[in-house]
């Protein structure tokens, strides 16, 4: 499976260029180690931000098509196409509001720190063999262990802004966030059963002959369900419920901090799609009649499981709070360790 | 909105070329303003069921980008859609209060405008400009949406003429 016309060749050209131009100059590697990484820092960020754009707009046209509408139609011309830059701009500079009996900092930071996790979890991801932040041996494990501190920040926002709809979302969101993790990882660890490993270009590799959707097509739902959950997205946004708690645990966030939390919000959503892509749907692999850049057949994968996610939310009610409660503790993680239990029996059995 | 908004513009219509700088940012920001207006779920009477017919599928606000808020923190716009009774004027007055600058009002239908056929009553606000600043008034008993619509164009016309060399803030650091 060595693709020799990915993207991952114009960077490794890239960086071995970098690495001799610093030989030249007697400089030590760890300058153009820490320049590489600076740059592709750089590219993930510019990658995310534009990803979100199109994202908040996709969202909406897809809403807007399942309900028979047309969506943004006139900012920027074809098909609404600015219309999240315009948002974005008007959140610039529109008033940034901290309440009176605020906890001020912890107000201020909530919005950074609910974005940073998310933003770490795309160090270990694949965009191809070697497009990769850093190839760690533990990578599903801190991509679990990242996005399960945005909940952190979630609380954080709630608890202080000193407002009851806030502090109600934010601790639903705890409930919610802590619940649905135990069967995400599960789900997960069936596959990392089969390949026996947690770096993630193993499990890539794992999946040259069949797709682990197909071999474990129960902890793909098990996962895609848990997955909504962890990003609160309809039916299972609760901590933002409109109808009971004014906006859930942003509600006192206005202008750029609220921003932030959107832009977090899709951010965590991107990387559901993408560890689906690449724990579940072959990553960068790609049919071989087909020769394209590995990243293309990633971001095709990504993007149908986003849309996937948004045909869901568009498409059913929100779930009560108790029963959101008892769909996870007893229908999803029984389902999950009896997923384990018989796969490792397979194991077993065709040794 | 702070030092940017409220120093800039006069600090740079002293320097030379200032004035394009001053022009081009009213250009962005006015399109966005203008552009992104999300208006705060806020109905209070059969005015507001023409208010939520023009948001759903046969008229659809949001090919303008109206895209309705929840929270007043993150709203731009208010629709004064009904009658505002002298009970729940102070609660619209601390609504209109909780948003963030800048901020807009449409006034949907005769209640709002002037009182309407409530004009007698005792318990009516002759008009929710005795309460809020209005911004656009839009005619009828209730509107058509068609009606809501030209409103919201007629606003959109109104912050494109917008600068941010007069904003009341500004006018204060003066």
């Amino acid at each position: 499976m060595n693709v020799s016309y990915g993207l991952e060749n114009i960077w490794l050209w890239f960086t071995a260029l970098l690495e001799k131009l610093f030989g030249w100059f007697g400089l030590p590697y760890i300058f153009a180690y820490t320049i590489e990484k600076i740059i592709f820092a750089a590219a993930l960020l510019a990658f995310i931000s534009i990803s979100v754009l199109f994202l908040i707009w996709m969202e909406r046209k897809v809403s807007a098509h399942i309900q028979s509408r047309l969506g943004p139609m006139h900012v920027g011309g074809w098909h609404g196409w600015a219309q999240t830059i315009a948002d974005m701009v008007k959140l610039l500079f529109k008033e940034d509001i901290i309440p009176a009996k605020a906890d001020k900092w912890v107000h201020r930071i909530a919005p950074i720190v609910v974005f940073v996790p998310s933003l770490m979890a795309f160090l270990v991801i694949p965009f191809e063999k070697n497009l990769i932040g850093q190839d760690l041996n533990v990578g599903i494990l801190l991509i679990f262990a990242f996005s399960s501190l945005a909940v952190l920040a979630i609380i954080m926002g709630g608890w202080a802004s000193n407002n009851k709809y806030t502090l109600i979302g934010g601790i639903r969101s705890a409930a919610q966030m802590v619940s649905y993790e135990i069967p995400l990882v599960l789900s997960v660890l069936s596959v990392v059963m089969m390949v026996g490993s947690l770096k993630l270009n193993d499990i890539v590799e794992a999946q040259s002959r069949v797709w682990f959707v197909f071999s474990q097509p129960l902890a793909f739902m098990l996962y895609i369900i848990a997955g909504t959950a962890e990003v609160n997205r309809t039916p299972f946004d609760l901590p933002e419920a409109e109808s009971e708690i004014v906006s859930g645990y942003n509600t006192e966030y206005s202008g750029l901090k609220y921003g932030f939390f959107m832009l977090s919000e899709f951010t965590n959503m991107l990387i559901v799609s993408l560890v689906a892509a690449t724990v579940f749907m072959g990553g960068w692999l790609g049919p071989k009649w087909l020769p394209l850049p590995g990243i293309i057949w990633l971001l095709l994968k990504t993007y149908l499981i986003v849309f996937v996610l948004m045909w869901v939310r568009w498409t059913f009610p929100r779930l009560r709070v108790d029963r959101l409660m008892d769909f996870g503790w007893k229908i999803l993680i029984p389902l999950a360790f009896i997923n384990i239990f018989i796969t490792g029996l397979f194991m077993v059995i065709f040794k | 909105m702070g030092i940017l908004l409220d120093e800039a513009p006069y600090i740079l219509e002293k320097m030379p070329g200032g004035g394009i700088i001053i022009t081009s940012a009213d250009w962005l920001i006015n399109w966005s303003r203008a552009n992104s207006l999300w208006p705060l779920t806020f109905g209070l009477a059969c005015c507001a069921f023409e208010m939520i017919s023009t948001n759903m599928s046969k008229y659809d606000l949001d090919r303008f980008g109206v895209f309705p808020r929840p929270t007043p923190r993150q709203a731009d716009l208010i629709f004064v859609a009904g009658t505002l009774t002298k009970k729940i004027a102070p609660k619209l007055k601390k609504l209109y209060d909780q948003m963030g600058e800048p901020k807009y009002v449409i006034s949907m239908g005769s209640c709002s405008n002037t009182g309407g056929p409530f004009y007698d009553s005792y318990s009516v606000v002759k008009g929710v400009d005795k309460v809020i600043p209005v911004d656009v008034y839009v005619a009828g008993c209730p509107p058509r949406p068609e009606n809501l619509i030209e409103g919201i164009l007629k606003l959109q016309e109104k912050i494109k003429k917008d600068t941010i060399k007069n904003n009341d803030r500004a006018q204060i650091f003066k």
